[in-house]
C-alpha cells in the first residue's frame, strides 16, 4: 500500500530462544522456528513473506490436503465449467515451493496445540515444537441434516469437491443450489454456463443482500433470472428430501418441495478451531486475536479462521471470509513476527464473477447504507456506488467497472482514517 | 525515485487470463503495472523494471488476489 513502506526491523526469531524464555527442553523434538499451521493461501503467503523479508529461520508448512497450495476463488467458475484444469489453481509449482526451504507436509493436519508448551501434535502422532505459531486452517462449509446419508449433495471447498460436483453435474436433470451468497451465485452462473437448470434459495429477499445492499441485490436477480436460473428468494429452507438414499429434493420452510438430484449447499462456512480445544487459546466464531493478530505470546491467527481485533468483551473483532484478507493479513503476521508493530486495519475487499459481471466491493454495505450510483447506471450494467451511512461512505461497489475502482481504496481510507501503518512493503 | 536504475535480474511474467481486475498491483507498484481501462485487466508496464522497486513487485506479487503475477528471475 501506498504511504507505508517501514523496512521492518529484523529480529531472530528461533526455537532455541523460545526454549530458554520457556524453559522447556529443546532436545529431541522435531520443530520450527516458524510453524504455518494451514497451506492454503494465507499460510502459504506467511511463509513467501517471510523469506522475501529476508528471514533465515527453519519453517514448517502443515496442509490437510494432500494437493500442492490452492488457490480456491476458481473453483466455483474456472474449475467448475471445465474451463481450467485443476492443476491451475496451484499457487505456486513445486520448484518455487522448494526454493521457500520449507518443512512441507500435506495431507497431514494439526489435530492439537499446547499453547504453554508451544507444540503441536500431527494425526500421525508427531509432535512439532515452535518458536512462533501461525494457525492459518480456513473454514469448513456448513452442511444440512442428514446430508451426510444422500448421494447428490455438495459443498464446495476444496479441489476434490469441486471435481465431486462437476461429475454429478454432467448428468445433473435438476440442480437446486442452496443460499444466495457469494459461492451460491457463482455456482448457479456455472450450471447455466453448462446449459443445466438450476433453481437458487435464499431465505433473504435478495440474493447477496448481506454483502450488496437490497438495491443492487435486486439487479443480481434480475441477471440471474434473465440467465435462466429459477431464483426463490424469502425462501428459507426446512431440510433435504431423498429417496434410497438419493437427494430428490429441498423442503422450503413453507412446506414446497423444490425437486432436485444434485443440490449444492452453500449456507456458508464455520472456521476450523477443532482441533484448537484444549489448547488454552479462546475460540469464539473463530480464534481470537487482538489487533495485531495475535491469539497468545506467539500464536498468530490468519485468514478465515482468524477473528482479529478483539479487545475484552467489549469489542468481539471481526472475521473476514475473502482471499484478499488472507493475503493481506499473512503479509502483517509476516511483518509482527520479523519485529514490525502495527494495527491490523484493511479495507475489506472482495469480487465476484458471475456470466459476464464482475462485481467488486471495498468496505461493507451496512444493512441500513444509502446507495447512490456515482458513475454510470443500473440499466446501464455499468456503474459505481457509493455506500453511505450517516453520510460517511463506507462501502464502494463496482459493477463491471474495474478501472473507475481503483480509487475506492484510497476513498474509504480517507473517509474512515489515515492510511493504517500496516508495514506491508520490505526489502528482501 | 533515487533508486538503482540498471535493469537488473528482476523479471516479470503476468497472466491475463488469470487476472481478476483488483487493481491491488498498480497501487504497490504503479511504476509497473496498470490496468486497462474497459475491464481492468493488467497491463505490464515493464517486464524487466530497475532493482530499486524489487520490494514493491514483491508486494505486488504477493497481493494478487489471483496469482497472476510471477517474478520469474532475479533472486
Amino acid at each position: 500500500m501506498p504511504g507505508c513502506r517501514h523496512p521492518p526491523r529484523e529480529r531472530d526469531v528461533s526455537v532455541a530462544d523460545v526454549a530458554e524464555s520457556e524453559g522447556a527442553e529443546s532436545e529431541g523434538a522435531a520443530g520450527a522456528d516458524v510453524v504455518i499451521v494451514g497451506a492454503s493461501v494465507g499460510g502459504l503467503t506467511v511463509a513467501q513473506a517471510l523469506r522475501r523479508r529476508g528471514f533465515r529461520g527453519s519453517l514448517a508448512l502443515i496442509g490437510d490436503e494432500r494437493e500442492l497450495p490452492y488457490d480456491r476463488p476458481p473453483l466455483s467458475k474456472e474449475v467448475l465449467s471445465g474451463q481450467w484444469p485443476p492443476a491451475r489453481t496451484r499457487l505456486r509449482e513445486r520448484p518455487e515451493l522448494d526454493g521457500l526451504d520449507l518443512d512441507l507436509r500435506l495431507g497431514q493436519p494439526a489435530v492439537a496445540l499446547d499453547a504453554a508448551r508451544r507444540r503441536i501434535t500431527l494425526r500421525d502422532g508427531e509432535a512439532l515444537r515452535y518458536g512462533r505459531l501461525v494457525v492459518a486452517t480456513g473454514a469448513h462449509a456448513r452442511r444440512l441434516p442428514g446430508q451426510a446419508e444422500l448421494a447428490g449433495v455438495h459443498t464446495l471447498r476444496t479441489l476434490d469437491d469441486s471435481a465431486r460436483l462437476r461429475d454429478d453435474l454432467r448428468t445433473a436433470r435438476r440442480t437446486v443450489v442452496v443460499g444466495a451468497g457469494v459461492l451460491g451465485c457463482e455456482i448457479a452462473a456455472t450450471v447455466r454456463g453448462l446449459g443445466r437448470p438450476v433453481t437458487l434459495l435464499e431465505p433473504a429477499p435478495h440474493p447477496m443482500e448481506r454483502l450488496l445492499g437490497p438495491t443492487i441485490g435486486a439487479e443480481l436477480a434480475r441477471l440471474h433470472t434473465e440467465h435462466g436460473v429459477r431464483m426463490l428468494t424469502s425462501t428459507p429452507v426446512a431440510g433435504l428430501v431423498g429417496a434410497d438414499g438419493r437427494v430428490t429434493g429441498v423442503r422450503t420452510a413453507s412446506g414446497e418441495v423444490v425437486p432436485g438430484d444434485v443440490v449444492v449447499v452453500a449456507v456458508g462456512a464455520r472456521p476450523a478451531t477443532d482441533w484448537l480445544a484444549g489448547s488454552g487459546l479462546t475460540v469464539d466464531d473463530g480464534l481470537v486475536c487482538d489487533d495485531r493478530c495475535r491469539a497468545a505470546d506467539g500464536v498468530y491467527g490468519v485468514g478465515d479462521v482468524a477473528r482479529f481485533g478483539a479487545s475484552g468483551a467489549a469489542e468481539r473483532g471481526v472475521r473476514l471470509e475473502n482471499r484478499t484478507n488472507a493475503t493481506e493479513q499473512a503479509m502483517f503476521v509476516a511483518a509482527d513476527i520479523l519485529g514490525a508493530v502495527a494495527r491490523y486495519r484493511p479495507v475489506p475487499y472482495f469480487w465476484s464473477d458471475q456470466y459476464r459481471v464482475r462485481i467488486q466491493v471495498y468496505g461493507t454495505v451496512p444493512a441500513r447504507s444509502s446507495i447512490r450510483i456515482v458513475e454510470g447506471t443500473l440499466d446501464s450494467r455499468r456503474f459505481v456506488a457509493h455506500a453511505e451511512t450517516a453520510g460517511r461512505l463506507v462501502g464502494v461497489i463496482g459493477w463491471n467497472s474495474p478501472g473507475r475502482l481503483r480509487t475506492a481504496r484510497g476513498l474509504l481510507h480517507e473517509a474512515v482514517g489515515p492510511e493504517p501503518a500496516a508495514p506491508l512493503s520490505g526489502q528482501a | 525515485m533515487n533508486s538503482p536504475n540498471e535493469p537488473g535480474t528482476l523479471r516479470i511474467s503476468t497472466e491475463e487470463d488469470r487476472c481478476v481486475a483488483a487493481g491491488h498491483c498498480v497501487v504497490a507498484a504503479p511504476e509497473v503495472f496498470d490496468q486497462r481501462e474497459d475491464d481492468g485487466v493488467v497491463v505490464l508496464l515493464d517486464p524487466r523494471p530497475p532493482a530499486g522497486v524489487r520490494a514493491a513487485v514483491e508486494e505486488a506479487a504477493l497481493l494478487c488476489p489471483a496469482a497472476a503475477i510471477r517474478l520469474v528471475s532475479g533472486t
